[in-house]
This record gives structure tokens, sequence and C-alpha cells, in this order.
């Protein structure tokens, strides 16, 4: 195993500068997770307008994998359709379990190195799984 | 002058590093490195005496305990008995029926919540425990709090790891059942002082339950000196195998309580409608226990013994001191807890920077193991401010050459992560 695979350059950019960080004033959902078996922490806040993902924002505690995941995502996702960030959270997912994914992940493919680490797989996925949520729940109001 | 007894008692008891040959698992690389293994106080390596202790009773004499006539099952059931009693003396109990034989610790306190809690603690009673213990031997509290309409308080910890006792004439009331608190903290590392606070305990009444599992291990324990009530601890952090482990308490009270299980070898005698209950200890060791283990613990606690509980603090003390040392020279890394001489082989750290978790995973490549969380102290790190720390733990077989590894592999780590500083 070696670590480059973990910690690719885009990884340790992200990390080290997130981008979107911070809390959105006046979001329209806003969706909390945590991973309490390492104690991560990730909040995002949305910013919907006719169906469309106009900004966002995360906010968290965690390893590198986490939060530079959650970062990464809330580049892709901004300023796109939901049904396309619903679409890019399954292919995120599917590509976490070894899936062949359709779909452009663009950057999100630096983390497919996490694969081989199977312990960290949840950090990558923690802000998906919160986003998910967090559109579930505003598709059911 | 201490210094130099010190130095002078190192050298005249000190632990000779050949005794890591009796572990096997050191021998190994791990990702092209030897191994080398900083996370004792989440479990300890088994040495071969141990090991072959296990398959002997397997291969030889494996039969079920106190029931059997024929020779096998006799002599498995002597050499279950001989190691309560060895593990019973080891920690200066008055004798082996005070010892009860566990899974671990958490079952072992679980017990007395259940067994002496239960029917004592009332409403409006309070149980004290202190900030930075265990989960396990917290949340049994909360339950018994919750269920009994209690309520629990705590003894804080200061901005050295170390409990705030300023207050504990306050923190102790007429209404004080139980005072649950770890001998050495998993976090800090802090040498909590135990016989003190029991003392005062004891001046309100209130009974005195002790989590050994970091200090039974790596200092000499006596129970009757410390003066508690109850003291749990587990095998396999002491060189024994997962999943046996031990709760001691005095007589009179293991006596008074009730049982905690219902079930086969903790009676006495059964009708259909009821049933009396066994002599101590068995009254609390319901069902076939777990023999091999408990033999195997037996053989742990001799391997100690040899070397000699005082040999192996002093050794530990030298390392934690060397190590707190070497991991000063990382630049950006903080060191939780007190000074090395009121700690126990544990330090917890952060890196200014890096999580915990990125940590542990860069070291995992240069074949170190260390722990990498909330080491089940939640409440500790959330008054840190912390979700995590790093651990490196240390026990008998850990020698100095490992803790330069551990330093060079720290400052690779940061190299990686290109932390300013």
């Amino acid at each position: 195993m070696s670590l480059d695979d973990l910690y690719r350059e885009t990884i340790l950019d992200h990390y080290s500068h997130p981008r979107n960080k911070g809390v959105l004033e006046g979001a329209d959902i806003t969706g909390e997770g945590a991973n309490p078996l390492c104690g991560d922490e990730i909040t995002i806040s949305l910013m919907v307008r006719d169906g469309v993902v106009r900004d966002v924002r995360f906010e968290g505690k965690g390893c590198s994998i986490s939060q530079a995941s959650a970062s990464m995502m809330t580049e892709q996702i901004k300023g796109r359709p939901i049904e396309e960030a619903r679409a890019l959270i399954a292919a995120f997912k599917a590509m976490m379990r070894g899936e062949p994914s359709n779909g452009d992940l663009g950057d999100l493919e630096a983390l497919q190195g996490v694969r081989k680490f199977p312990v960290r797989v949840k950090c990558a996925t923690l802000g998906w799984v919160t986003l998910e949520g967090a559109l579930e729940e505003l598709a059911s109001r | 002058m201490g210094d130099e007894a010190g130095k002078r008692g190192g050298e005249a008891m000190g632990i000779p590093p050949t005794i890591r040959e009796d572990f096997p698992i050191l021998r190994q690389r791990v990702n092209g490195r030897p191994l080398v293994y900083l996370d004792s106080a989440a479990t300890s390596q088994k040495p071969r005496q141990v090991i072959d202790a296990l398959v002997r009773y397997y291969e030889e004499y494996n039969a079920n305990v106190h029931r059997g006539v024929y020779s096998i099952a006799e002599r498995a059931t002597a050499e279950y008995e001989a190691a309560r009693a060895k593990v019973a003396r080891f920690i200066g109990a008055a004798g082996p029926e005070e010892l009860l034989f566990t899974r671990n610790v958490t079952e072992a306190l679980n017990l007395v919540a259940y067994a002496w809690g239960r029917p004592r603690v009332k409403a409006g009673d309070e149980i004290l425990v202190t900030e930075m213990e265990h989960h396990s031997n917290l949340v049994p509290w909360q339950m018994l709090a919750e269920e009994r309409g209690a309520r629990l308080r705590h003894i804080p910890f200061d901005a050295q790891g170390r409990l705030v006792l300023d207050d504990l004439d306050h923190l102790l009331t007429a209404r004080t059942r139980i005072v649950a608190l770890t001998h050495v903290s998993n976090t800090f590392g802090t040498v909590n002082p135990v016989a003190d606070i029991a003392r005062a305990a004891h001046a309100v009444g209130a009974v005195v339950v002790v989590d050994g599992a970091q200090s039974a291990p790596h200092r000499p324990v006596n129970v009757r000196a410390l003066d508690v009530d109850f003291f749990g601890f587990t095998g396999h952090k002491m060189l024994a195998p997962m999943g046996i482990g031990g709760l001691w308490g005095r007589r009179e009270l293991l006596e008074a309580m009730g049982p905690f299980l219902g079930g086969g070898e903790m009676i006495s005698d059964v009708w259909m409608d009821h049933a009396t209950w066994n002599e101590l200890p068995w009254k609390y060791e319901a069902g076939t226990p777990n023999v091999g283990d408990a033999i195997a613990f037996g053989v742990a606690v001799d391997y100690l013994e040899r070397l000699g509980m005082d040999a192996v603090a002093s050794h530990e003390r030298e390392i934690t001191e060397y190590a707190m040392e070497r991991l000063g020279e990382v630049p950006g890394l903080r060191i939780f807890g007190p000074g090395p001489d009121e700690r126990g082989g544990v330090v917890a750290f952060a890196i200014d920077g890096i999580h915990p978790h990125d940590i542990a995973q860069v070291l995992d490549t240069e074949g170190v193991c260390v722990r990498a969380g909330h080491h089940c102290a939640k409440p500790l790190h959330r008054k840190l401010g912390m979700g995590a720390s790093a651990r490196a733990s240390f026990y008998v077989y850990t020698v100095k050459e490992e803790i330069d590894v551990l330093t060079r592999a720290l400052l690779k780590t940061r190299e990686l992560f290109r932390v300013a500083g």
C-alpha cells in the first residue's frame, strides 16, 4: 500500500485550502453528519432556487479525507440542478464501492485510492451521505 | 538525587530487551518495516508462554469445570482455580473467593452497577464519577442513575489532565452512594490518587469502584492498600488473551449482594419455583466459564511476577520519559496530560494541522501502530475541544529504538502534509 494512493496532491490541496468552507446565511436546508467511530463531523448548508443548487457551504472537523472530499463535493455541485447532484452522489458512492460508475467524476477520481484503505471509505463518503440526507429532507417538504 | 536512585533502581531491576524474543508477533514486518507496536493501552501482545498455555489446555485437558469426576476434568478445575488464586494474589485480594472472573472490565463494572447498585441506589441518591472516564466506567452509571432516578455528578480535570479535588468535599455528600473512578487515565495517563479519594468517599458512606484497566498491567496494585471496594481489570491488556477479566470485591459486599446473571454454576440448589445461590466466587459466575483463557491469565500473571511489577513500572517510566522528550522535538506537537513522573505509559498527542487519523495512517506505512480517535473517552475529548487524538502506549517489550522510529515517522508525516512551523 502506497501513501501516494491515499494522499493525492488534490486531496492535500483541498484539505489545506478548503473551498466553500463556512455556514451559508439564509440557507434553505442544513444537513449534519457524523462518524461516531472517529468523531468526524460535517455540516452542509444549501441554497436551492428553481431546482438548482445556487450556493453551498460546508463546516466540519475531521481528517484530510473527510474534509477534502466535502470540499471537492461543494465545488462539483454548486450551480448544478438537484437531479445532477443526486446522480453525482450515486456515482461517487458507486466509485467508493468499487463499482463502475457512469458519469464524469473529474477531480473526485483522486479519491479512488481511498478504496484500498477500507476504514477510510466512511471518511470519504461522510459529506456525500450528509448531502444526500439534506436533499431528501428538502424533497419531503 | 532522585535521578540517581532511579538509575540505580533501573539497573537493579531493569527489563532486558531480550524479553522481546518471547513475543512471536514482534518478529514480523508490516508494510515492509519491522512492527513497532505502540498500542498496548488498547491491548497487549502475548508471550509464547501464554500462547503455549492455551494450546496445552486445548490439546491436553479441555473439559468443563466443577462437574466431571474424570481426570482431565479434575485437572481443568484445579488449573482454573489455581489461576484464580494467582490473579487474586497479584492484586492483593484477601483470598481467591474475592476474585470473580469476567469477560473484561466492562462486564466487571456492569456487574457492580447491576448487582450492588440496582437494589441500593434510590431516587435522589448521587453517583460520583470523573470527567476522564472510559465509557465503560461512565455509561453503566448513567444507566443506573437513569433507572433509579439518581443524580450523576463528576470530578473535573484541569489543564494538565489531573483531577481537581478542591471541591471534593462538596461533591461528596450524605447522598453519595457510589464513587467510580479510573486508577490510570487511558488518555492522559494520569495516575489518580485513588487511596485519598477512597478515604473521603468512605467518610460519607459511599462505596468506591475502581477501573484498573490501565493500572493493574503496569504497576504494583494492592486493592487492600488502596482501601477501595471494587476493582475491575482485564487480562488482554496484561499479556493474557482477550475475553478474560477480573472483578475484585470486598468479601462482605460480595456476600451481601445478590447474583448477576442467573443459570448453571451460580446456584446451590434449584426447585421449579426458586433457587438458592452458590458460595463465593461462583455465585457470580453463571454458565460455563472461559476456562482456557483464565488459565492463560494465570500464566500471564506468572510472567509479570517474574519480571517484577516494580521493574515493569520503572521500565515504563523510563520509556515514557524518553518518548515525551523525543516527541517534544516534533514541531507543532502537543502532548496531553501531566509530566512523566505522574503518569503511566500512555502519551496522547496532537499535531497542529494534521488530523490524528492521518497521523496514524502515515505511521502505519512505517510499521508503527498507534491509536487514533477518542479512545472511548468522548467527554474528555469534547472538553479539550477535539474530536480525536493520537496515542502511543508502551509495555514491557517496548524499547527506546521504537520511540526513535515513531519520532522519525512523525517528522515524515509533517513533511507529507507540509505543515508550516
